[in-house]
């Protein structure tokens, strides 16, 4: 028996902007609640439902094909008395009637609005920016792209060494590029990494023919005219490519909010209710920021959909930022890193170091609880690790045994009780 | 094959059967056969064949430290023997022996020195352990006889063990022990001794007295029986002398119960229970061992344990009498050869009449006349003095380890250095007493040797030959023979085998011996064993002795008609009183120490810790302390302390009990040089003795107790023999094991360790772990796969818990390659990582397949379940597909287990 809340406001209609992994998972969410709002539109820009963007990498490195990045069919969407507008992007939001306008110049009437157009890749304001052959990594649009330009053997450069940049770099030398990865701190994924893990990580896709280019920045992109053959760096270098993917940072695609006057700086500001300062619509995922942050990782947003979907049932959750834990899709080399990266006065750190076997742990310890932690090579107990943080759970009972995992701290915990 | 043989180490005298395949001993088991243990064996023995290998022995000659052949050794060593003879006279050479070698090597050693050397310096380490139990016996029975055998233990209905902690030292007899007191629920067993031992697990009563009471409990024990008139009047009149002196003084000692009580610090309820059971009982055997004898009074001890027996009859009978069980395999062999220095031959003292005479005349040889000395030597502690004096200019040492079994070791040392020739015989190249040997000298070991041994029952068994002495090491009989061969006594040493030197000492036995004209008759009697050819010798049974024309088939007990050996026939009951120990407290030191042997070692450990199974018991020297004294002290159960007192240190290992008295320290005798500092627990002892029996105080020394503040604590297991690097300020333990050296270490200074292990090991971690706010750091270094050394610090007190799994780590050392699996698991120092999760399939949340699989089959029958219980596929989703194959292959498993 349907049981719908007398005392709040049920919703009559949704309308979505954006279908990336939020919203999908937002869908999900809904369809299986009694509670949810009854007519649902979403739209997207791309021509294709939602895919698991995660995945794009495997997809560009040829591990997988599109079916397996695939979320939901058309089937499941009628099932659900879900409507789907896929292609079509929402050109303007006008909060006093209501209604947004799509790229056909349609009006779509919303009782509640939900935002999440996600994120694009920045792109550097430099000389040849507009040069052809530069590009993001965010879409399967630009993964058609980087796969039809990468001929064999041809140069590609990546500019950024991040969880992205690292990705496509790797997908890209995969699909036989000769790919050299511009970053410009001194060592790789600096805002996870310390200088170990990152070490052995360069040393690994070093062996495995990437070539790398740490503290350097790009200062001009170099072509015909019409399309780029080089990226001059700081240092002078000046690297010969063929193809240029940028992944130093995602800028939130919130100019649709923002523009129809809602509140926020780099994104769209929401409470912790995900809520605008409109009280009709809310913003999920990358193009939102709450407190200040922006999202760019999943974890968090999983979290935001939960509240949200909450909300939009009648119900009432909140949203509170969390730490979340960084893994990397490259297949052979595991890394897991969550929390504090450098120590303060005061943390112990405690680390288990194996560079032969290219394993190494890195934990802080913070009054006892664990803050922080960097596990490249053998990462299973990453999560257990992550738990013990996030419960901020007392580990000085077991510190003797807690490089070596769960299995070995959690008998010690249990002694020592 | 299978050969019998006899077991090395104490004086039980198992008999063993050896399996020998192509020249390797490869298994040992209980010879059930042989009545000392019918098949038994303990953990010592079990171990045998882990003790063998040609690694650590002694295999070629060395003078000053140089290899020589054997020709040189035994020339230079007969020279210079010679030489000391001729400028000092033979009385300046000594012997000093031991309880290991066989019967056949004592008869020739004592032959030797005091036959043709001239020397009555021959004296033997069994003087540590049962020189006053045949004190006693000879005073009381008028021989050196121990009237029981084996099967009285089983008999008896009342066995008092006293001073003796069986279960450890004798465990065998133990277990027949256990065995018959199972079968006969009316057999009653008291432990008396200040220390609670696992023996008193099978005791009735245990009387923890105060150490050195036991004259007073025996006196007390005694005036008792005559109180209540359960005095054995008959035997009293007929079969003994010195009754009443001896209860004179037993009762001016301890007239009654309380007496007694208040001086053995015992529960008066409690004693007269033991009074009461003693009196009462006929079949009572009291069983003795160091507890007893190693005292300034044991002599005096001996004799007020064997009073009881005598006004209570129970001697010569079944299931009765004083029972003095020995320390080593052939301390018996040593006694009946007579190769103490108060003995001159076969049961014959120098007192004896007629007894110079005969033996030398039993000893020449057509042109060879022996120059026997006329008075006994110097006995152990009289030797050392006698060196130190200059008065003994060599020494030669056979089978034992003075320099670590003799009390005031350090003394010992410095006497030794000073000793212008001292020869040592050795199997084992890693004893302290070669470190002052001008001449070395290798000798067939366990396994290799070929002779008899007498046990505690005294009974002879064969211990064989089995396998060939590694390098040019050679019986001890055959060396004596070759230097007394040089030194021109060639005709009356020429043996072709171990039977003829056996057959000689059986002559020797019997040689004028019984009542007639020109005789004197002696107890230890074998003659009927003369006569053997080398195959009779090699078939013969384990026979307990006398064995003559009167008893052929052996003698299971001495004393059964009531004839005693004294010249009255009559057994002597001893008038003795308590005296107080020697030692007494010395400025600081007063806290009263305790030695002995652990359960899992021998002597001084050169070779039973070669077995490392044998290391697991008792890894580490230690020092056994009661709680208030703990605290008093400042020391904690797992830290390293420090005993010291005037003549040296000893640093071990606390473990506090309340199994010691208050005031009272154990320590135990094995540790020395090699194994780590400073642990000769001898160091500690006052070369102070009884006066009779010239047994050393070796259980009642005086020493202060001192935390030893070593912050830091490691353990290093190295693949290689290296001695670990060893600070001077630190202290170590060196523990043998399977296929490493586990080497542990203390430190003054926390060091950066990882610097330390490229310094100090020669090669820089390949893995290592580091916590330098808790002082943590652990390491490892593989080289070509196989694992090289291993190093685990922490703060005192925090090592040892993380060495769970160390006989793990040892077997690591044997692999041919480290599994990158397991190389995490080294430093953790434990094998297992909990249940196997398989493969990774949920990367996300490191879920493996075997998690998966197992959830899958205990319900969890969708992609979702399994998110919902262990959070598969619930973020990136990239295992969604491997998951639904799971959960089909269940279903499909599912279904065929239905169908069929």
């Amino acid at each position: 028996m349907t049981m719908l809340r007398q005392g709040s406001r049920a919703i009559d209609k949704l309308v979505i902007i954006g279908h990336g992994m939020a919203s999908q998972r937002l869908l999900e969410r809904l369809a299986e609640r009694d509670e949810r709002p009854r007519h649902i539109h979403v739209f997207g820009d791309e021509a294709r439902p939602a895919y698991n963007r995660i995945l794009l990498s495997p997809l560009l490195a040829g591990e997988i094909d599109e079916n397996g990045i695939a979320l939901r069919d058309a089937e499941w969407f009628a099932q659900h008395d879900i409507r789907l507008h896929s292609g079509r992007r929402i050109e303007r939001i006008d909060r006093q009637t209501r209604c947004v306008t799509d790229n056909c110049g349609e009006h779509w009437h919303y009782d509640r609005l939900v935002i999440a157009t996600g994120s694009r890749a920045r792109f550097f304001d430099l000389p040849g920016a507009a040069l052809a052959g530069i590009h993001g990594f965010r879409t399967t649009a630009d993964v058609d792209t980087l796969l039809a330009a990468s001929g064999c053997g041809r140069r590609a450069v990546v500019i950024g060494g991040g969880l992205l940049g690292l990705e496509a770099a790797e997908g890209l030398r995969k699909r036989g590029m000769t790919v050299t990865l511009v970053h410009r701190a001194r060592h790789l994924m600096n805002r996870q990494l310390d200088a170990q893990a990152a070490e052995l990580l360069s040393a690994e896709l070093a062996r495995r023919g990437l070539e790398l280019r740490l503290g350097c920045q790009p200062t001009a992109f170099e072509g015909d005219g019409e399309r780029v053959d080089g990226v001059l760096l700081d240092s002078g270098e000046r690297l010969p490519a063929a193809l240029v993917v940028t992944a130093a940072g995602i800028l939130p695609n919130a100019e649709p909010g923002l523009a129809a006057g809602l509140a926020g700086e780099r994104a769209i500001a929401v409470d912790d209710t995900l809520t605008t300062s409109d009280t009709h619509i809310h913003a999920l995922g990358e193009c939102c920021e709450f407190e200040g942050t922006t999202f760019g990782l999943v974890e968090p947003i999983h979290a935001q959909v939960e509240v949200l979907a909450e909300r939009l049932c009648g119900g009432d959750a909140r949203y509170a930022l969390g730490d979340c834990a960084t893994q990397l899709k490259i297949s052979g080399i595991d890394l897991y890193a969550f929390g504090v990266l450098d120590p303060e006065a005061g943390d112990e750190v405690l680390r288990y170091v194996d560079i032969e076997a290219g394993d190494y742990r890195r934990l802080i310890l913070r009054h006892g609880v664990l803050v922080g932690g960097v596990l490249y090579g053998d990462t299973r107990d990453g999560p257990w690790y992550f738990h013990q943080a996030q419960r901020r759970r007392d580990l000085r009972a077991c510190r003797d045994t807690l490089l070596f995992g769960a299995h070995d701290a959690s008998q010690q915990l249990e002694e020592a009780a | 094959m299978h050969e019998t043989t006899t077991c090395p180490y104490c004086g039980v005298g198992c008999g063993v059967v050896a399996s020998v395949e192509e020249g390797r001993l490869n298994g040992v088991e209980g010879d059930r056969d042989h009545p000392a243990n019918y098949g038994r064996l303990c953990v010592k023995g079990s171990a045998l064949h882990e003790t063998l290998g040609h690694q650590g022995r002694l295999t070629r000659p060395r003078i000053e430290g140089r290899e020589v052949d054997w020709n040189e050794a035994l020339d230079t060593i007969a020279d210079r023997l010679g030489e000391v003879r001729m400028r000092h006279g033979g009385a300046a050479i000594a012997g000093y022996l031991s309880g290991q070698l066989l019967t056949e090597d004592y008869y020739i050693a004592n032959k030797f020195f005091k036959g043709f050397i001239g020397t009555p310096h021959l004296d033997t380490n069994s003087r540590l352990c049962m020189a006053s139990a045949v004190a006693g016996y000879k005073r009381a029975l008028g021989a050196d006889a121990v009237p029981c055998c084996y099967e009285d233990l089983e008999k008896a209905e009342l066995v008092v063990l006293s001073g003796s902690n069986l279960a450890w030292n004798h465990p065998v007899l133990f277990q027949r022990l256990r065995t018959a007191k199972s079968r006969n629920p009316l057999m009653r067993v008291v432990v008396i001794d200040p220390r609670v031992t696992d023996t008193c697990e099978l005791a009735d009563l245990y009387l923890p007295i105060a150490p050195g009471s036991d004259i007073a409990l025996f006196n007390g024990l005694l005036a008792y029986m005559a109180a209540r008139g359960r005095l054995d009047r008959d035997f009293i009149a007929h079969h003994t002398e010195g009754f009443e002196a001896a209860l004179a003084a037993a009762r001016d000692e301890a007239a009654d119960i309380a007496t007694a009580a208040r001086r053995c610090e015992v529960d008066a309820e409690r004693l007269e229970t033991f009074y009461y059971w003693f009196a009462s009982q006929l079949h009572v055997v009291t069983l003795y061992s160091q507890g007893v004898n190693q005292s300034s009074s044991g002599t005096d001890r001996v004799n007020a344990i064997i009073n009881c027996h005598l006004a209570g009859g129970s001697i010569g009978l079944p299931g009765a009498g004083p029972f003095s069980i020995t320390g080593q395999p052939n301390a018996m062999g040593g006694r009946e050869v007579g190769g103490l220095a108060n003995q001159l031959a076969a049961h014959m003292d120098y007192h004896t009449p007629g007894a110079i005479d005969r033996v030398a005349r039993f000893w020449s040889v057509p042109g060879l006349t022996p120059t026997l000395p006329e008075a006994p030597g110097h006995k152990a502690l009289a030797l050392v003095e006698a060196i130190e004096r200059g008065e003994i200019r060599a020494l030669w040492i056979m089978a034992t380890n003075p320099l670590v079994s003799l009390p005031d070791a350090n003394r010992v040392r410095r006497a030794l250095h000073k000793c212008p020739l001292v020869i040592v015989s050795d199997c084992m190249a890693d004893s302290d007493t070669l470190g002052c040997a001008d001449i070395v000298l290798p000798a067939s070991g366990w396994s290799e040797k070929d002779g008899t041994v007498t046990n505690s029952e005294r009974r002879i068994s064969r211990q064989r030959g089995l396998l060939p002495a590694p390098g040019e090491a050679r019986h001890d009989w055959w060396i004596i023979c070759e230097v007394a061969r040089r030194m021109g006594f060639a005709a009356a040493f020429d043996y072709d085998g171990a039977h003829r030197i056996f057959d000689e000492h059986a002559r020797l036995s019997g040689f004028e011996n019984g009542d007639g004209p020109g005789e004197t008759f002696r107890l230890f009697d074998i003659s009927a064993l003369a006569g053997m050819d080398r195959a009779a010798y090699d078939a013969l049974a384990p026979v307990q002795w006398p064995v003559n024309a009167a008893s052929p088939r052996g003698t299971a007990r001495l004393f059964e008609s009531g004839r005693f050996m004294t010249d009255s026939g009559r057994a002597r009951l001893v008038a003795v009183r308590s005296r107080a120990a020697i030692q007494q407290p010395e400025g600081e030191a007063r806290l009263l120490l305790n030695s002995g042997r652990i359960r899992d070692q021998w002597h001084t450990m050169n070779r039973t810790a070669r077995a490392a199974r044998l290391m697991h018991h008792r890894s580490e020297p230690f020092i056994e302390v009661h709680p208030a004294d703990a605290a008093r002290y400042g020391v904690h159960d797992g830290g390293l302390a420090r005993l010291v007192n005037a003549r040296g240190d000893y640093l071990g290992r606390v473990r506090v009990t309340t199994s010691q008295r208050r005031g009272e320290l154990f320590v135990p005798i094995h540790w020395n040089d090699q194994f780590s500092t400073r642990a000769r627990a001898s160091a500690l002892v006052a070369a102070v003795c009884d006066p009779l029996s010239g047994q050393p105080e070796s259980k009642q020394a005086r020493v202060a107790l001192a935390p030893l503040p070593l912050p830091q604590e490691a353990c290093l297991l190295l693949g290689s023999d290296d001695k670990a690097p060893l600070a001077e300020s630190g202290w170590w333990c060196r523990i043998p094991m399977s296929h490493c050296q586990r080497w542990q270490l203390a430190l003054a200074n926390a060091e950066p360790w990882w610097e330390w292990c490229r310094e100090q090991l020669g090669s820089a971690p390949t893995l290592w772990s580091e916590d330098p706010g808790s002082g943590h750091f652990r390491a490892a270094r593989i080289e070509a796969g196989r694992l090289v050394w291993w190093l685990a610090v922490a703060p005192t007190g925090r090592l040892n818990p993380l060495l769970g799994e160390i006989g793990w780590l040892d077997d690591c050392f044997a692999l041919e390659k480290i599994e990158r699996e397991q190389r995490r698991r080294l430093l953790a120092g434990r094998a297992a990582s909990g249940e196997d999760a398989g493969v990774t399939v949920c990367s996300c949340h490191q879920v493996g397949q075997k998690t998966i699989e197992r959830a899958i089959a205990e319900g969890c029958l969708s992609v979702a379940a399994l998110g919902d219980r262990l959070a598969c596929g619930t973020r990136c989703g990239s295992c969604i597909p491997e998951l639904k194959k799971l959960v089909a292959a269940q279903a499909e498993r599912h279904a065929e287990a239905e169908s069929a």
